[in-house]
């Protein structure tokens, strides 16, 4: 298995607005991770699959429609169903209070607008380094 | 500009200015930063003097107001005539709730209206698609068919009141139905004011809603300048948009050449297909984006009027100097709000409307300072307009015409800006025109450098944004959240049901079966769109038909 950090960024649901998708994707090359890209648009069973496929160390989800409740369910319950341990990680335009419902659905960490590259990164290792171990 | 002798002398005195005074400061007090950079990453001058622009010839670069190159602006007396369309983007939920805020935004003193559509809407698909889920209503209204368009403008006259749409992939659609809300209000098309976003090409670069390939949207777009020249006289058919070039990360050159590179290529395919650019072109208008750095801002605007006047005149032979002629919606830039501390972003959406004015723009949308965390609030967006309103009415920018030209600054940045876009527009040529540049991922790659860089500079607080990286705050600032009701999309699929069972679905069909066959044929699809809007077809419907013929765009992915 390779020590190099998986992570699959993806941006479901209809909203077009990748720079932070693209900006965060790029950072963690940088940062010597391995990083596969979906491109917009796309569902969550096409999300899942991607992860299993790419044996991803982590998921990272960029919303900024205002869909995440619904999006962000609908992924962890096909992650449950396939039986893909995965941690989830979200950013985009979430408001403060669907934060704790979030996190109780199953999303491990949320970045919402003002997060730096910095942060998110030092999540993203952490995270899926305790997944290696 | 400046004799020669007098410039000479200037020189001579900077040099000195320069080793006396300068270096002593320098050597005893440095400068805050080791580099000063627009977003294009030049270095800015310390000082800026004639010396910069000692080859600006005045009639030739700036001229008068309302006269080529239209530097100065596009009307001889600009707000001393009529100000700027005060027109806030707005709309979400259902139809009901939207024309309210309308009416609410009307009552308030706001001109004109802005629609933004929920995604759905935007992408082709009806409330009822499983692709719908979650999304319905949410960054603006949900419209299925010609019913909610009907409840939308409800009571509000369409032959006084001009409409902005931001609609693109489905803007045929959606005029139709705009046009067919009009007849029923008794206002003949010829009276119809507005402008419908249409601009394909950045969409594929930044905003992410087409649905058809790149060659397939162009037709769509020239059948609705062939057919809207001819039956909306007032209408603007197209509006060619930077903004959201500039929010995908693109600096201030990056903005206006990847947008004008993308009205070459408008202008390129109506031309191909028969069209007068003399005619089509007083019916184009344009779209930017009013970013933080002021200065540079304004000299943007310049430059781009100046550009696009020179394209017509030169490029494509325009004689008629109406079609000379950028005019311009601005929204000032949502991407740089901040979600820490949100009432400072009242002071950053001030200064950028202010750009916008000296930049003299013919529309302008205010940010409402909520808006890194939801939709605005009513109490938000009434603060956005009255902003527009104090600058229009309080401040004096209004009364005299482009009143910083001059400024050895802005005059230099102008001048800067044109040539840089300029190589660029040579550039995006050499690749075979935008269609193929977007196909090959050029400005999407060029984008994308700009902002990792940006995001860069912030993170080393090179560039200091108040409230998240510097002067940051435990306190929260409470504020209210307008919510979406999550009931909103069970609401409007219900009504999309019964659209279905009461209308006439024999005719709905018919109507459908004719545009499938138009768009086999290549024939201009737009009187047979109306035909089904006025059948009551559902944006989903008419979508579907199309994209059994055209196929779906998928881009392909870089980082």
């Amino acid at each position: 298995m390779s020590t190099r950090i998986r992570v699959l960024i993806a941006k479901p649901g209809l909203d077009g607005h990748d720079r932070g998708a693209k900006v965060l994707a790029r950072a963690l090359r940088d940062a010597g991770m391995e990083v596969i890209y979906t491109g917009i648009r796309r569902t969550p069973e096409e999300i899942v699959e991607a992860a299993i496929q790419e044996d991803v160390d982590l998921i990272g989800l960029s919303i900024l429609s205002g869909a995440h409740k619904k999006l962000c369910q609908k992924i962890l319950n096909l992650l449950k169903e396939k039986e893909a341990d995965i941690p989830v990680i979200l950013g985009g335009i979430i408001p403060e209070e669907d934060i704790p419902e979030l996190k109780e659905m199953g999303i491990i960490e949320i970045f919402t607008p003002g997060a730096s590259l910095k942060e998110i990164i030092e999540k993203v290792k952490d995270i899926a380094m305790g997944r290696k171990v | 500009m400046f004799e020669r002798e007098k410039i000479h002398v200037i020189e001579k005195s900077k040099k000195e200015w320069e080793e006396k005074k300068v270096e002593r400061t320098l050597s005893r007090f440095p400068e805050r930063k080791k580099e000063f950079v627009t977003s294009y990453e030049d270095e800015i001058e310390r000082l800026y003097t004639p010396l910069d622009i000692k080859n600006l010839d005045y009639i030739k670069d700036l001229g008068f107001p309302g006269e080529y190159p239209f530097t100065r602006g596009v009307q001889p007396t600009m707000y001393r005539g009529k100000l700027w369309t005060m027109r806030q983007y707005a709309g979400f939920g259902s139809a009901e709730e939207s024309n309210k805020r309308y009416k609410y935004l009307l009552e308030q003193g706001q001109t004109g209206l802005s629609i933004a559509f929920d995604l759905p809407t935007q992408i082709g698909f009806d409330s009822d698609d499983p692709m719908s889920e979650g999304e319905v209503g949410k960054v603006g209204v949900a419209i299925d068919s010609l019913k909610d368009m009907e409840i939308l403008f409800d009571g509000i006259p369409l032959d006084k009141v001009s409409v902005s749409m931001t609609i693109n992939s489905t803007a045929m659609i959606l005029l139709a139905m705009l046009m067919t809300v009009a007849k029923k209000q008794g206002v003949p098309y010829e009276k119809l004011r507005g402008t419908i976003q249409n601009d394909i090409l950045k969409e594929y670069m930044a905003r992410g809603t087409y649905i058809f390939p790149p060659k397939e949207s162009m037709k769509l777009i020239v059948d609705i300048f062939d057919y809207g020249s001819k039956n909306l006289p007032k209408f603007n058919l197209i509006s060619i948009s930077g903004y959201h070039i500039r929010e995908a990360g693109a600096n201030a050159v990056q903005e206006i050449a990847f947008t004008l590179a993308d009205g070459i290529a408008y202008v390129e395919a109506a031309v191909k297909a028969g069209l007068d650019p003399n005619e089509f072109g007083t019916n184009l208008s344009f779209f930017f984006n009013a970013h933080n750095n002021f200065l540079e801002e304004v000299a943007k605007f310049r430059a781009a009027r100046k550009l696009w006047a020179r394209i017509m005149k030169e490029r494509f032979g325009v004689t008629n100097e109406s079609a000379m002629k950028l005019k311009f919606h601005t929204q000032t830039a949502g991407s740089t709000l901040t979600a820490q501390q949100p009432l400072n972003n009242i002071i950053r959406v001030t200064i950028q409307a202010l750009a916008a004015v000296l930049g003299g723009t013919q529309s302008l949308h205010t940010n409402s300072y909520d808006e890194a965390l939801g939709l605005p609030t009513e109490q938000s967006v009434t603060v956005a307009l009255r902003t527009q309103q104090i600058i229009a009415h309080e401040m004096g920018v209004s009364e005299t015409v482009d009143a910083l030209a001059g400024s050895f600054a802005i005059e230099k940045l102008t001048l800067d800006i044109e040539e840089k876009a300029q190589k660029y527009l040579e550039k995006i040529d050499e690749i075979g025109g935008m269609v193929n540049a977007i196909e090959a991922g050029y400005p999407q790659k060029e984008i994308l450098n700009s902002a990792y860089k940006a995001q860069q500079r912030i993170e080393n607080k090179e560039q200091i944004i108040v409230g998240v990286n510097e002067y940051n705050s435990d306190k929260t600032e409470k504020i209210d959240i307008l919510k979406v009701d999550e009931e909103q999309e069970e609401k409007q699929i219900e009504k999309l049901k019964n659209l279905k069972n009461q209308r006439n679905n024999s005719k709905t069909e018919e109507s459908l079966t004719r545009l499938k066959k138009a768009a086999t044929n290549g024939d201009n699809l737009f009187p047979y769109i109306i035909e089904c809007v006025e059948n009551y077809s559902t944006v989903g419907e008419i979508t579907n038909i199309l994209k059994e013929v055209y196929g779906e765009y998928r881009e392909s992915t870089t980082i």
